[in-house]
């Protein structure tokens, strides 16, 4: 008897742990990704990603839910953010806001390019990483550019001056069903002004501060987060005992 | 030695206290509705882990009310700011991310809750003779929730949100005749926008909640009326103690359940709190990716599947192949999935409640039949192709082939359970609570 | 026999059970109406939206109001003439707060003319009585105001009566004289309402 209830119970743990360990329901199919070394407690890298983000990305793309005033939580004063971080405008409490004009969007990428400030949150922050270090080459393409990551991004590559060109080049060959399949690799084809090692902890940064943005509250999150678990571990005592207590009266 | 059990907390009260609590009895019952409802309510002194869930429906219920008080007052039901207000409240509201977050994981776990809450009734038989309106109610709850939910889901107006209400709204479009104008009477436009939003904020923020409130005071009042069951599934009320009056098994709610109740909430509070803390997307499936994309009417995400809560029901919708050029099968299949659920109680031929004294048959169907709900659940979150296809069939996707066979299993429980439970060797149920 | 035998019961220690449990409890909820109620606050956008408004003098004639709006509410800038700052002295013994003791205002302009410069006065234009918005009336001796008015506000809602140092005269409904927000000049030709370099 007891054990039947006990496999009722087991089975939504199973399931639980099944749907766990299988991919997160946006998965992405094909490409392999590398995970990204995320560490939102770097301030100095967080401060750097702020300014690639406002230098590169800023020029197509907004983060119209991003405050600048938001940006002393990464450590900077607010004169450091209006003399370092803000140009189209010159109020702190603004968002961050590209001076790109929409119409001019239009006509250049035939849209608007794609709001940045939860793009972590839909992506994940591996994809990014592995997608803005996964450009390459393609004369096929219209913008020149095609990328590993994301099959016919409309996008060309904004770093390739700092990373460099790479080509995609046949490494090899492998079977499958019978068809030999031949296996792609990235190469660097003309050098840019960083090395492999520069640029990865370049995009690292970049990639830093988009998580951050994609929500600010986390570090703060999770610090609370600990704080109400030891207190409700003083609760459950608490309560514990004073059910003990009571329930010595149950015969 | 048989000792007359007075609760310590109902000693009468003295002084000042005593005569304003008199003033206020002489108006309104409140020492009369004390007694009725905690501190002479009595309870069966037997239950174990799975009547937490109740008092635990309770507390997610008054969270999310509060919770959502405190969001309306910064949410817009409008097309053009529902999304960015909701990144308003993550941001620039003080300590909004939490309350946010409150109310998104409190949707899910509610749904965890009250799964396993209606576990116990269908395992105890708790819907059995006098209990079919308790169930009624219950199962009303669970109908109201779901609107609740399907409703609340359009708010944030996300890609999720916006293809999400798309898909369901147009399975009333599938119900012949009417289906279509239904459908465009369901959304007030010929798509879903900005009128959709509006009236799903009322029926979510106002209509489906006041309907809840009822319901569950109606769910509550028909408990107290015929009392709790219990895992042995035997009626305390037989058995009472002429000394005292009272069930011989039972035991006044307060002060023992309330605080038994107490050490329940802490614990739940510790999984609802570290997912909040550390898991608010709980892997995509309390809050899912494609909705931190705005509302795109003219982009549907690659994957879409409901959120998890629905997503049996969905995996049957799918599994029901169109028959006369109508979806209105699948449709039908899943509204009858939920529906059955109101008929258990005259379903049931059994004369125990307890799954302790069923006999295997019933404990068979049982496990089958929950087994097959949380494989079709999983089955609903993932595309159709997961497991491949089965080339003997003609092709035919291996899970959509398994979810039809489960929701035959599903079904039958429901439908073969006059004969089941009709044959089933069962056991005789003890004279006291096993305690 | 009954369920519950009362064989084991120790009140006092129960007691302080009760106690224990109900601390933590208050705790709890104390906690959870932390949020609640900070979330009511002004928001990050409310905060930026309340940003200092600079205000451009060039275009202001002497003897003009202009009307800017700060934190939502109407705020003046009036360039007084020099008959309108020597008039100021000679209201004193009609006024109910003619040093601006009880009043509100940043103790830079807690002088006679209640301005940083005697020419540019800048005033909240909310009533100190019900918050209406006074009307500027500067024309001497008006026929509905009296033959003695010496120029000044005039709230419409409940006739409280200011000075154009925005002081209140004696016995009117507004208690206090027109709040001064803080303020401070980027240059000759720029004001800046909200912000006055001195921290907030």
């Amino acid at each position: 008897m007891k054990s039947i209830i006990r496999n009722l119970l087991a089975a939504p743990a199973l399931v639980l742990c099944l749907l766990a360990s299988s991919t997160t329901v946006l998965g992405n199919e094909e490409a392999v990704l590398d995970t990204a070394p995320i560490n939102l407690k770097d301030q100095a890298s967080l401060q750097r990603g702020a300014k690639t983000f406002v230098n590169y990305c800023m020029n197509c793309h907004n983060a119209s839910f991003m405050r600048y005033s938001h940006l002393t939580a990464i450590g900077l004063t607010e004169e450091q953010i209006k003399a370092n971080l803000m140009f189209g405008t010159d109020k702190i409490g603004d968002t961050m806001v590209s001076a790109l004009d929409p119409k001019d969007a239009k006509e250049w990428f035939g849209g608007l390019p794609p709001d940045l400030t939860l793009v972590a949150r839909v992506r994940g922050s591996d994809w990014l990483y592995t997608f803005l270090r996964s450009f390459h080459r393609d004369d096929a393409s219209p913008t020149g550019w095609n990328n590993t990551v994301f099959k016919n991004v409309g996008m060309p590559n904004p770093l390739h001056d700092l990373q460099g060109t790479q080509i995609l080049t046949k490494a090899g060959e492998k079977e499958e069903h019978g068809h030999k399949i031949p296996i792609m690799k990235l190469a660097i084809d003309r050098a840019g002004t960083m090395n492999q090692t520069e640029y990865d902890l370049f995009v690292k940064d970049l990639v830093n501060y988009l998580t951050y943005m994609g929500e600010p509250a986390r570090p703060a999150r999770t610090q609370l987060g600990v704080l109400v678990l030891l207190f409700l571990v003083i609760a459950f005592f608490a309560t514990l005992w004073l059910k003990n207590e009571y329930w010595k009266d149950v015969k | 030695m048989a000792s007359i059990p007075k609760p310590i907390s109902t000693s009468p009260i003295g002084g000042l206290p005593g005569k304003f609590l008199g003033w206020i009895d002489d108006r309104f019952p409140l020492t009369t509705l004390y007694k009725e409802h905690l501190g002479e309510y009595y309870a069966p002194k037997n239950f174990n882990l799975w009547y937490y869930f109740g008092s635990l429906a309770l507390l997610i219920l008054v969270m999310q009310i509060v919770t959502g008080i405190f969001l309306t007052m910064n949410y817009k039901p409008d097309a053009k700011f529902a999304f960015a207000s909701v990144e308003y409240i993550m941001r620039d509201v003080s300590a909004g991310w939490l309350i946010r977050y409150m109310h998104s994981t409190g949707a899910s776990m509610f749904f965890v809750v009250v799964y396993l809450h209606m576990m116990r009734g269908l395992m105890y038989g708790s819907y059995k003779k006098p209990r079919e309106l308790l169930w009624v109610f219950g199962c009303m709850i669970y109908l109201a929730l779901m609107a609740e939910a399907f409703f609340g889901y359009l708010l944030p107006w996300g890609q999720m949100s916006y293809w999400g209400a798309q898909v369901i709204i147009n399975l009333f479009g599938a119900i012949p005749f009417i289906g279509e104008d239904l459908a465009v009477w369901i959304r007030g436009d010929y798509n879903i926008g900005d009128a959709t939003l509006n009236r799903f904020f009322a029926f979510h923020v106002i209509a489906i909640p006041l309907v809840l409130l009822g319901l569950v005071a109606a769910h509550l009042t028909a408990l107290h009326e015929v009392g709790s069951n219990n895992p042995d599934g035997i009626e305390i009320k037989k058995n009472i103690d002429p000394k005292s009056g009272h069930p011989r098994d039972g035991i006044p709610f307060h002060p023992y359940y309330t605080v038994k109740d107490l050490v329940g909430v802490v614990v739940f509070l510790g999984a609802f709190t570290a997912i909040i803390f550390f898991a608010p997307e709980m892997g995509g499936y309390f809050l899912e990716a494609a909705n931190f994309i705005p509302a795109d009417p003219l982009k549907t995400p690659a994957h879409i599947a409901p959120v998890w809560y629905f997503t049996p029901f969905y995996a049957m919708l799918r599994a029901v192949p169109s028959m006369f050029s109508s979806q209105f099968p699948g449709v039908a299949v899943m509204g009858g999935a939920t529906l059955i659920l109101f008929a258990l109680p005259w379903l049931d031929r059994g004369k125990v409640r307890s799954v302790r004294y069923r006999g295997p048959i019933y404990k068979a169907f049982l496990t089958a039949f929950v087994v097959s709900f949380l494989i079709l659940g999983y089955l609903g979150v993932v595309p159709t192709t997961v497991w491949g296809q089965l080339s003997f069939l003609g092709g035919v996707d291996s899970a959509t082939l398994v979810a039809r066979i489960l929701t035959v299993v599903y079904f039958s429980f429901f439908i073969l359970m006059p004969w089941y439970t009709k044959i089933d060797k069962e056991k005789a149920e003890p004279s006291q609570v096993t305690y | 026999m009954s369920a519950i035998v009362l064989d084991q019961v120790d009140p006092q220690k129960r007691r302080l059970l009760v106690v224990a449990s109900s601390v933590v409890g208050a705790g709890a909820v104390a906690a959870v109406a932390v949020p609640l109620i900070t979330s009511m606050k002004p928001s990050a956008r409310a905060v930026a939206a309340g940003a200092s408004v600079p205000v451009n003098l060039s275009a202001i004639e002497p003897g003009q109001q202009l009307t800017v709006e700060f934190r939502g509410a109407p705020h003046w800038i009036i360039r007084r003439t020099p008959e309108m700052i020597a008039q100021l002295g000679k209201n004193d013994a009609l006024l109910a707060d003619p040093k601006s003791e009880s009043s509100k205002q940043p103790a830079y302009t807690k002088n006679a003319a209640r301005a940083l410069k005697d020419e540019w006065f800048v005033v909240k234009g909310v009533c100190t009585h019900l918050g209406c918005s006074p009307t500027y009336r500067k024309e001497l001796g008006a026929a509905d105001l009296g033959a003695d008015w010496p120029g000044g506000f005039f709230c419409p809602c409940h006739q409280s009566k200011f000075d154009l140092a925005g002081r209140v005269f004696k016995g009117m409904p507004a208690p206090l004289n027109l709040a001064v927000p803080q303020y401070m000049f980027a240059d000759d030709k720029t004001l800046i309402i909200g912000e006055d370099g001195k921290g907030a």
